[in-house]
């Protein structure tokens, strides 16, 4: 039988305890025990970038890591970025004046890199925001109006 | 994946007595952005994960009495943020940034890209050409000191025990006369597995080179330094035959595979223009 291990952590302000196998892989925890589906499952290798969570306030990506790993810490999904009373977060608003999404599927990730990098950077330039989101694949391609989004927040 | 267990030691005895006691496959890991991928592919089945992230004090990035020293567990993200390796070792820094992206530099540690021992490591070429040494502890022993030149042995083979983990990496602060160069030839902008990359330092006396090193990835079964091109340097004043020469050397001096992303014959042809371009660059006279 799999090795069982619990594993308590914060997910989006909210201790859990979760009960996971020692390969159960991040991003399926928070898929299929917690039902936070923002995250989504693309590559599985670490490629593509639509699986991005904060991991302790820094972009990772929950493909690559192991549910055990993160026993104690502080994760923040896309689901966590909007507010307790659902007002969005000011990037997930750009998102939708700029109608920067096609599909949605790289869309929590494009959202939580943007987030990431205006936390560092109040007013990132057009390169600064390409860097950033180098990870984050958009296969409808539509990264002009991602950028544009991520821009507008800027100040 | 298979069966497998996990643990996190708080120190490195725990560590120690976790190998001794286990009579299992074990793998040490810390960032997990190759292993995982490893592991689903079935490359690798380990049997105990030892994580190695929560050990203390191996994540640092200190300079002292001349020496760089870097905790095996500093991520790619805190080089690329460090004002010691911004300063003191521009090639190390331009390599950090480099590498994958800034999701996986957030996770992936220098110790485990060079225990991964990838032909394409991207902290190989630069800490190579910085003559850097790795640390390692095994066991209650003293541990090693390995010159990294000696470190590689293949692809994802290194001359460190199963049960050997590196502690830090240390190198001498180039001088100030040292300048150098990262170059990356990948095929696209993210996540780019280099086809070829090149480190290169000059110490130059007026035109004179007095010292060179030369370290390439992704050309050989392990990344390299290239002894006998930089003999062909020191002592010489670098011109355009001088450069002819090397290239030619160079081509000689590493046997390339052909893979998915590039053939063997483009990749010796891409090291000489790769060089060529390295090497005037840093002629130039900018200190990068």
């Amino acid at each position: 039988m799999m090795k069982r291990k619990i594993v308590n952590f914060k997910v989006n302000g909210e201790s859990r305890e979760v009960l996971v196998e020692s390969n159960a892989l991040l991003v399926n925890v928070l898929r299929e025990e917690l039902g936070l589906t923002g995250t989504k499952y693309s590559c599985g290798t670490g490629q593509c970038g639509s699986c991005t969570v904060l991991v302790n306030g820094k972009p990772a990506l929950s493909c690559l890591m192991l549910a055990v790993a993160v026993d104690g810490a502080d994760i923040v999904t896309i689901e966590g970025l909007a507010k307790p009373d659902g007002s969005l977060d000011p990037v997930q608003e750009a998102f939708l004046d700029h109608s920067a999404i096609q599909c949605g599927f790289c869309t929590p990730g494009m959202v939580i890199m943007g987030r990431d990098l205006l936390n560092k950077n109040s007013n990132p330039s057009e390169s600064e925001i390409q860097e950033h989101i180098k990870g984050t694949l958009c296969r409808c391609t539509g990264y002009t109006s991602i950028v544009r989004a991520i821009k507008s927040c800027g100040k | 994946m298979n069966e497998i267990d996990y643990i996190t030691p708080k120190n490195l005895e725990e560590v120690f007595r976790a190998v001794e006691k286990k009579k299992r496959k074990i793998k040490f890991i810390a960032g997990c952005t190759n292993v995982i991928p490893y592991m689903r592919g079935e490359a690798i089945s380990p049997e105990l994960l030892i994580d190695l992230s929560s050990l203390e004090n191996l994540n640092y990035i200190r300079e002292e009495n001349g020496i760089i020293a870097i905790g095996a567990l500093t991520t790619i993200s805190k080089l690329t943020a460090s004002e010691i390796i911004r300063n003191q070792s521009p090639i190390l820094f331009s390599a950090a940034s480099l590498l994958g992206n800034p999701l996986t530099r957030n996770r992936a540690t220098i110790g485990g890209n060079l225990a991964d021992a990838s032909p394409a490591a991207d902290m190989a070429p630069p800490l190579l050409a910085l003559e850097a040494f790795v640390h390692t502890k095994r066991g209650e022993g003293e541990g090693r000191e390995i010159s990294l030149d000696k470190f590689f042995l293949g692809p994802n083979k290194t001359v460190l025990a199963e049960d050997e983990i590196i502690t830090h990496i240390t190198f001498s602060k180039p001088k100030d006369s040292a300048r150098g160069i990262y170059i990356k030839l990948g095929f696209r902008n993210s996540m780019a597995i280099s086809v070829v990359s090149i480190a290169l330092m000059i110490e130059m006396e007026g035109k004179v080179c007095q010292k060179a090193r030369v370290a390439l990835g992704a050309v050989s079964p392990t990344p390299i330094r290239v002894y006998r091109l930089e003999k062909n340097l020191e002592g010489k004043e670098i011109d355009q035959e001088i450069i002819q020469e090397c290239s030619v050397i160079l081509k000689e001096e590493i046997s390339p595979i052909s893979d998915i992303r590039a053939s063997a014959e483009y990749r010796k042809l891409a090291t000489s223009v790769l060089f060529k371009r390295a090497i005037q660059e840093v002629l130039k006279g900018e200190k990068t």
